[in-house]
């Protein structure tokens, strides 16, 4: 729902949920609706009424290519980030028949991790490479799994669930080095942390646009200049061959301008944001008892906490926040539907104690410290009122 | 989102009955912390043996809490014998309903309910474990025996693995107790149409493999099962030779480094090949 206008429902929101979607900015929203209504021509038709679109998803192009540190031409439009993900890997293998394998990490989010699954059926090697208990990824592990059967590797930048970023350029010079294609899911990391690929042995990213503030159902995949790519889409010669499928052209519009604005606000969101976070942070770890962060605290992206509240379930934290107006999320079982909780926290050996207790909350520039100070009032008695109905919270308090 | 029904969330926002009953005539704790559910309930009678009061505390998600709370107040007043009657199906009815993926939470009371009269007549409630008699654990995430899952699927008539996890939890993680549990139902409702079709005829008859087809089963069950396993942690291993019953096997990889691969050798290699190829096979590595 796009309330950023104050409609009644958006005032009793306090959305904390960013890493699931963001609120699209009512600037990226001003700059996508004439493409919604009067712009609506092909942008691969003769006539100007069509073919001037085209040139406004050049513009966009260049946009998001800003803000990554690359050539525009180095960016195709894609329809989200899990398609980003899927040609990137799809490409390298279809490139390198000879290579059979594929590396990724145990935290990956589903769009590689489910992918690796489906490849091990299909024959594939799939090799996870394991985290420790602050879900970091360790370099000489690193070197020794990728080998020279290596067809790619995909590494995210920053996880989803804890934030924690990963050290993916120096994991790019360990799969050069072996000749593997490397892949990152940035999907997490665009916006919040500098991203410079000139610099980088990166040769493919993915993007989402609904992470940073876009609509939802665009993503671009970057293909370093010089990567071999088979497309995933067939069909027309949009995306100069790379993605067919005619462009979804307003969505294109707001990825480039939520770009440019992340862009700019990338300062705010590593100070301001960062800021919000570590207060919520301290505050609700110095009021409650028996909890803890999950994850590399030191190495984070700047909006995301993810906290553990022993003795208790997370789903039932989330009705509570949720009566009280607070919309977040959790890796509990219960929330997802699974029975399992979070692989990510299970990767990283969270103990069970606290992997179904565990609540994310992830920030965005939208949020106050007053939004941050209600949040902490409501929540406090929300763990007292479930850890009173739990019965291992007398014996272990 | 849940779609919870107004009752189930009454009863989770307002709890009845929270807390522990003292001097209770009964009292059982069951599920743990690590399934991700658990209800302690206990219970008092009055002059009459009626249930005067029940008191319960509940680790779980919002279903779980509503279906213990409103267990406590369906059971106030019953006798013993009614409280013994009572199945999960009416907590669901209590509730008006609950998700298909919640219903475990109902049986999660029942189970409790049980257990805390099982303490009142003085028995002791197990906790069914690998060694206990109540069965053998076919779900290892959950801790769920072949004899719990006959049990609710004659109940219930449950007959397809996604009612059984509904209903228990077991299958609902890591899956590799999937096929166990479609033979347990194949077992229960099949064997039915059988024997009234051909007075088990059907029968097999076991011959035992011949040298060559255990050559060929062992490496199938190397190729499709095992490698498969030791290749998501980063190794390897290759089938060497079969010396009567001792297969011989080369770890590769990070498993070939690493150094609890004797337990690897054992637990995941030889216990495969002893379920799937012959029970009377043996491991051995060479370097």
């Amino acid at each position: 729902m796009y309330l950023r206008e104050g409609s009644e429902m958006e005032k009793k929101v306090i959305y904390v949920d960013n890493n699931a979607t963001t609120a699209i900015d009512p600037e990226v929203f001003k700059a996508m609706k004439p493409f919604l209504t009067d712009f609506y021509g092909n942008p691969s038709s003769i006539h100007r009424f069509g073919g001037q679109v085209a040139e406004h998803i050049e513009n966009a192009r260049a946009q998001v290519a800003s803000l990554l540190g690359a050539d525009p031409e180095e960016i195709t439009f894609t329809s989200c980030g899990t398609e980003s993900d899927s040609a990137a890997i799809y490409s390298a293998l279809n490139n390198c028949p000879t290579r059979k394998k594929v590396v990724i990490s145990k935290v990956e989010h589903p769009a590689v991790l489910n992918l690796g699954k489906h490849l091990r059926q299909m024959g594939y090697i799939v090799t996870e490479i394991p985290v420790d208990k602050k879900g970091r990824i360790d370099l000489e592990v690193v070197n020794e799994i990728i080998d020279t059967d290596t067809a790619i590797v995909s590494i995210m930048w920053a996880n989803n669930e804890t934030g924690n970023i990963y050290p993916v350029e120096k994991i790019a010079e360990i799969a050069k080095k072996k000749g593997a294609i490397f892949h990152t899911d940035a999907v997490q990391a665009a916006g919040k942390i500098p991203i410079n690929l000139k610099k980088t042995k990166i040769d493919m990213l993915s993007l989402s646009g609904h992470k940073l503030h876009a609509p939802k159902g665009i993503g671009i995949l970057y293909l370093k200049r010089g990567v071999r790519f088979k497309p995933f889409m067939i069909g027309g010669h949009q995306e100069s061959g790379r993605r067919a499928g005619t462009e979804n052209v307003a969505s294109i519009i707001a990825f480039g301008k939520a770009c440019e604005i992340a862009g700019k606000y990338m300062d705010y969101e590593n100070r301001e944001v960062k800021e919000l976070r570590d207060y919520l942070e301290q505050e609700l770890i110095s009021r409650i008892p028996k909890c803890r962060v999950n994850g590399d605290i030191e190495n984070r992206v700047p909006n995301t906490t993810n906290i553990a509240f022993d003795y208790i379930e997370g789903e039932s934290i989330l009705l509570l926040l949720d009566r009280a107006g607070i919309a977040g999320s959790s890796g509990s079982a219960c929330t997802t539907g699974s029975l399992e909780p979070s692989h990510v926290l299970r990767a990283m050996g969270v103990p069970y104690t606290s992997a179904h207790g565990s609540l994310r909350l992830s920030l965005s520039r939208f949020n106050t410290k007053d939004e941050m100070d209600y949040i902490i009032k409501s929540l406090v008695p929300i763990i007292k009122k479930l850890r009173e109905i739990s019965p291992y919270w007398e014996e272990n308090k | 989102m849940w779609n919870y029904t107004d009752k189930v969330m009454e009863h989770f926002l307002n709890p009845k009955n929270v807390g522990e009953v003292k001097d209770p005539d009964g009292e059982a704790t069951v599920g743990n912390i690590s399934c991700g559910d658990a209800l302690k309930l206990s219970f008092k009678l009055d002059d009459e043996g009626r249930i005067a009061d029940a008191k319960f505390k509940t680790f779980g998600c919002g279903s779980a809490i509503a279906s213990s709370s409103i267990l406590t107040e369906m059971i106030k007043g019953m006798t013993i014998e009614d409280a013994t009657k009572l199945t999960n199906q009416d907590i669901v009815d209590e509730l008006g309903g609950l998700p298909d993926a919640k219903i475990h939470c109902s049986v999660m009371g029942m189970e409790a309910l049980q257990a805390a009269i099982a303490n009142f007549h003085g028995e002791e409630y197990e906790e069914p474990d690998e060694t206990d008699h109540m069965g053998r654990i076919v779900c290892h995430c959950f801790g769920v025996t072949d004899a719990k899952i006959r049990k609710l699927a004659k109940e219930n008539e449950l007959k397809t693995l996604e009612d059984i996890t509904h209903y228990c939890k077991a299958g609902g993680a890591c899956g590799r107790c999937h096929e166990e549990i479609k033979e347990i139902l194949d077992g229960i409702w099949k064997a039915d149409t059988l024997d009234k079709s051909d007075n088990g005829k059907n029968e097999k008859v076991e011959t035992p493999m011949t040298f060559t087809q255990k050559v060929i089963k062992v490496q199938t069950v190397i190729d499709s099962d095992i490698r498969p396993m030791l290749e998501q942690d980063g190794g390897s291993i290759e089938f060497v030779d079969l010396k009567d019953n001792t297969v011989v096997v080369r770890l590769k990889g990070r498993c070939a480094m690493c150094p609890s691969s004797g337990v690897t050798l054992r637990n995941t290699v030889e216990s495969k090949l002893k379920e799937f190829v012959a029970p009377e096979l043996t491991v051995e590595e060479v370097k």
